[in-house]
């Protein structure tokens, strides 16, 4: 067997470890060992496309072959390593979002790099199909580069949350996508000529960042996962441009999955992918939304002090913590946690109610939890907690809003009518920690703030909790 | 690309698509930020890609667009999979020895 046929095979295991470690991500129990698989896979494919490079069975006509590899991989390695090593749980969607955008980047210049070289040499030496998997790639790859720079930068607050209004609104969008289109039609029909390739990366680099610049900060998480979904389309392009299997396997696999959790974050905010795309709803940023007053739809709201609360929570038989994104932004996850451990020790039992867009990105509440080291049986996803809301005696809200709000179940004139909500209003008592009055995310008030059976405790949730903390101890 | 290669390019497409779907559509809410950054690590495979650009770099433009390749790719591969890896490993049954949350005093 010679090494190319060999090394075509450990493509094909690769292949089969990402599959087969996507799948074992079904449970938390066997996710590590799943996402481990994944590298190995990997490790694999990257090791066995070196030996190919060194034995000079694929063309080597480079002059400065390993100088490029090892300070590409050194630096971007080292880069990737020590911000994956040092970077803060809550940050952990940004993160996401830069990784997102250097394969997409990476894609794209892979692409880009084939046609200089093939309209090097005359204008019509690429055939039909690589032609037009190139312009998807460097399309694909480009706005997914900007756009997922965009996303991280308005996540990390150096590029504002709130959704920026375009001056000419989506006109300038309409005009980008014609350009592109011309170019494209040029470049597959007449001529692969390299300037008009430049204007589709130049129009397409633009539009990454017209695309994201208009959509609110409560909506990155989806958009970093439709991108993670573009990158994974542009790497299959980039695939068929150079024609390798593993790279069209690897990329459809990211493709379809981030397609499907796009889909499944959406239907979680009861909205649909068009719609956040088309943007200019929601800030997500708490600080951005402005003091609306105390909007409280009229009902009276009940506060309670610490001690009451300390009192119901301990002398409870039940209770569940629904943590929200204030709970995120006020990083008060440790607290909750040991709260929750208090609680346990006095006989309490305690569940974690997670609805699927709590935090900053779905899931990411698990994981802030996690780190908190709450064991995650405790953490009960909605279809599951729902039904137990009725048995508990105590709901303790830490910075959730919308999700919470019965309106979404009785008021069909209530703009978040419809969307899936935790059923916190069916406790016998519920305790919302809660910075002010103001309105949530989607900008309404919450009929559970109003209800008879809530006391509110006003107050940012990392301070709540540990005033509550020695509450509870000193009982 | 021949014909035949393009179809049999596309069949393979086509198929990962599928399986990509069937696997996802299984994963609880719990693990979707891990999934998303264990799927972004994934197309860091485009690294692949970018090592055979620079095996035939011979101009300093190509040169310029691999070596930036290379380390775009292996960024996405290297931190991706190591941030998946740190994310997962705190997701355990039962903690041993709670290092966030101090155990109070009994």
């Amino acid at each position: 067997m010679s090494l190319d046929t060999f090394i075509r095979l450990v493509y094909i295991v690769a292949a089969a470890c990402f599959v087969m470690g996507l799948h074992l991500m079904n449970s938390p129990a066997t996710a590590r060992r799943g996402n481990q698989l994944s590298a190995a896979g990997m490790a694999g494919a990257v090791l066995g496309t070196l030996l190919l490079i060194a034995a000079g069975d694929v063309s080597t006509t480079g002059t400065l072959i390993w100088p490029i590899i090892v300070v590409g991989l050194v630096v971007g390695g080292g880069a990737g390593a020590y911000t994956a090593r040092t970077v803060k749980m809550t940050a952990m969607p940004q993160l996401v979002s830069i990784f997102n955008a250097m394969g997409g980047g990476a894609a794209a210049l892979v692409a880009i790099d084939e046609f200089v070289r093939a309209a090097g040499i005359g204008p019509h030496t690429l055939g039909t199909a690589e032609v037009v998997a190139t312009v998807l790639d460097v399309v694909i790859g480009s706005v997914t580069f900007t756009g997922s720079l965009i996303a991280a930068g308005k996540l990390q607050g150096i590029v504002t949350g709130t959704p920026v209004k375009l001056p000419a609104g989506q006109a300038i969008n309409v005009v980008l996508a014609v350009v592109a289109l011309v170019a494209a039609v040029y470049l597959i029909a007449v001529g692969q000529v390299l300037a008009m390739l430049g204007v589709l990366l130049v129009v397409a680099l633009i539009f990454g960042v017209t695309m994201v610049l208009p959509i609110g900060g409560a909506d990155m998480p989806v958009v970093i996962s439709l991108l993670n979904a573009f990158t994974g389309t542009a790497v299959a392009m980039a695939g068929f441009v150079i024609d390798d299997p593993v790279l069209i396997i690897a990329g459809a696999l990211v493709g379809a999955s981030g397609g499907i959790l796009t889909k499944l974050m959406a239907d979680a905010m009861n909205r649909s992918i068009m719609n956040i795309i088309v943007g200019g709803f929601g800030t997500g940023d708490a600080g951005a939304v402005a003091a609306a007053g105390a909007a409280t739809g009229g009902g009276s709201v009940r506060e309670l002090t610490v001690d009451d609360a300390a009192i119901q929570l301990t002398y409870a038989q039940h209770v569940i913590v629904v943590p929200g994104y204030g709970l995120a932004v006020a990083q008060a996850q440790h607290a909750t946690a040991e709260l929750a451990a208090l609680l346990e020790e006095r006989g309490v039992d305690v569940k974690y109610a997670i609805h699927p867009v709590a935090g900053r990105m779905p899931g990411h509440m698990n994981v802030l939890l996690a780190e908190a080291n709450v064991p995650y049986p405790q953490l009960w996803e909605m279809e599951d907690i729902n039904p137990e809301f009725q048995r508990a005696d105590v709901a303790l809200v830490l910075g959730a809003n919308d999700v919470t709000n019965p309106a979404a179940r009785s008021d069909p004139s209530s703009p978040i009518y419809g969307m899936p909500i935790l059923d916190v209003d069916k406790a016998a008592n519920i305790i919302v920690v809660k910075r002010s009055m103001r309105p949530g995310y989607a900008g309404i008030d919450n009929l559970l703030y109003t209800d008879p059976k809530t006391g509110m405790l006003f107050g940012d949730a990392k301070e709540v909790l540990t005033q509550l903390i020695s509450a509870v101890k000193a009982l | 690309m021949s014909v035949d290669q393009l179809i049999s390019s596309l069949t393979i497409f086509v198929l990962a698509i599928l399986v990509g779907f069937e696997v996802i559509s299984k994963v609880p809410a719990t693990l979707h930020t891990p999934l998303m950054s264990g799927a972004n690590s994934i197309h860091g495979i485009v690294l692949v890609g970018a090592m055979l650009i620079a095996a035939i770099a011979d101009n300093p433009l190509s040169i310029f667009l691999s070596v930036l390749a290379v380390a775009f790719a292996a960024m996405n591969v290297v931190g991706g999979y190591l941030v998946t890896d740190r994310m997962l490993e705190m997701f355990k049954k039962r903690p041993a020895a709670p290092r966030g949350a101090p155990k109070p005093e009994a």
